[in-house]
């Protein structure tokens, strides 16, 4: 019912094309990286390794990925710091 | 000037086959000399969508393993003086020509020939190597759907790994109507999403199966939405500046319409 509603006052939900717009937009990017997920996870593992050398880090909240910029392909790691390692 | 041109898609069924048919006819349709090579070994079609299937004496492979000169197994179309086919063999596998072979017939032909169409056969294993061995340009043919453009994002990745640079892109069925409401990739999508430039977009229509049926590529027929398409395609290859056309519009008349079976 509010599904149709909004659909008369056009406020309807995503459009599978601009879905698959975004799906393949997403998994091209990964496909011309040519990043195995299985690789950017060791990836992970390593970055956590060098990282924790310095600073405390929350392992679970590290979100790490490749982003597509225009034409190129950037390498985002978000890493949430719980404090820093002195000495 | 003569040109290798192959056509290749990644993914099948997406209309390599249909494609090189219809372009071939279209060019001979204006006097070029033109030559189709099928290089899908072990699944030939080509000739079948030529209607020439009952006219192969010898093949690919006859030629490429020196057992007869390519004229010999050269089929010339029935209405369309201009227009040869070189067939595949339908028992040999992709294995049977490699890319140096490929390449010797391709400088061969072009001394006889003012284009030479590849018929490249799906995936991007050896059969793919070897037909874009001795091209000068490519057309990736792909359709409004996810997995053919994936398909044809790696292509072209191949491609240009292959130093072949020059690549335009056919976008194959698409369904105007669905577009329009939002359901399906059109021309303009995947031309950003590929950064390709598009040579041709044709709409899905029920002519291409029943002149596929026939044996005489859409193209010739003039009441055909993708015959009118294939035909603007041909003109751009000739270098001609031709706009894309505009599909039908979905209106309440065109839907009356089929619904009472006038198209």
């Amino acid at each position: 019912m509010l599904e149709a509603l909004m659909k008369i006052f056009g406020k309807e939900k995503k459009s599978s094309r601009e879905i698959a717009r975004n799906r393949l937009k997403v998994v091209l990017v990964h496909d011309r990286a040519s990043i195995s997920p299985e690789v950017l996870d060791n990836m992970k593992d390593e970055i956590i390794k060098v990282v924790s050398k310095y600073v405390v880090i929350n392992k679970n909240d590290m979100e790490i990925s490749l982003a597509n910029d225009d034409d190129s392909v950037a390498l985002v790691a978000n890493i949430p710091v719980s404090r820093m390692k002195h000495g | 000037m003569s040109e290798v041109i192959v056509i290749t898609s990644g993914k099948g069924g997406v209309g390599k086959t249909t494609t090189t048919a219809n372009l071939g006819v279209g060019l001979a349709m204006r006097d070029k000399r033109v030559v189709l090579v099928d290089t899908d070994t072990g699944l030939r079609n080509l000739d079948l969508l030529l209607g020439l299937e009952n006219r192969i004496m010898y093949d690919l492979i006859d030629v490429t393993e020196g057992r007869v000169p390519y004229k010999k197994a050269l089929v010339r179309h029935k209405k369309y003086e201009t227009l040869f086919l070189l067939p595949t063999s339908q028992v040999k596998d992709k294995s049977a020509v490699n890319p140096e072979q490929l390449v010797k017939l391709c400088d061969e032909l072009r001394k006889e020939f003012d284009y030479i169409l590849i018929d490249c056969p799906a995936g991007i294993e050896q059969g793919f190597q070897t037909a874009i061995a001795g091209a000068d340009c490519a057309i990736v043919v792909t359709m409004p759907e996810i997995s053919a453009v994936r398909d044809a994002d790696k292509i072209i990745g191949e491609l240009n790994r292959a130093d072949k640079d020059s690549i335009k892109l056919i976008v194959n069925r698409i369904r105007p109507q669905m577009v329009e409401k939002g359901d399906m990739l059109d021309m303009d999508d995947i031309n950003d999403i590929l950064s390709i430039d598009c040579i041709g977009q044709v709409p899905d229509d029920e002519k291409v199966v029943t002149s596929t049926n026939r044996g005489e590529p859409v193209i010739a027929m003039n009441d055909s939405l993708a015959g009118q398409a294939y035909r603007n395609i041909v003109g751009r290859i000739c270098g001609e500046k031709i706009p894309f056309m505009d599909f039908p519009k979905d209106t309440f008349f065109t839907r009356l319409k089929r619904v009472f079976g006038i198209q």
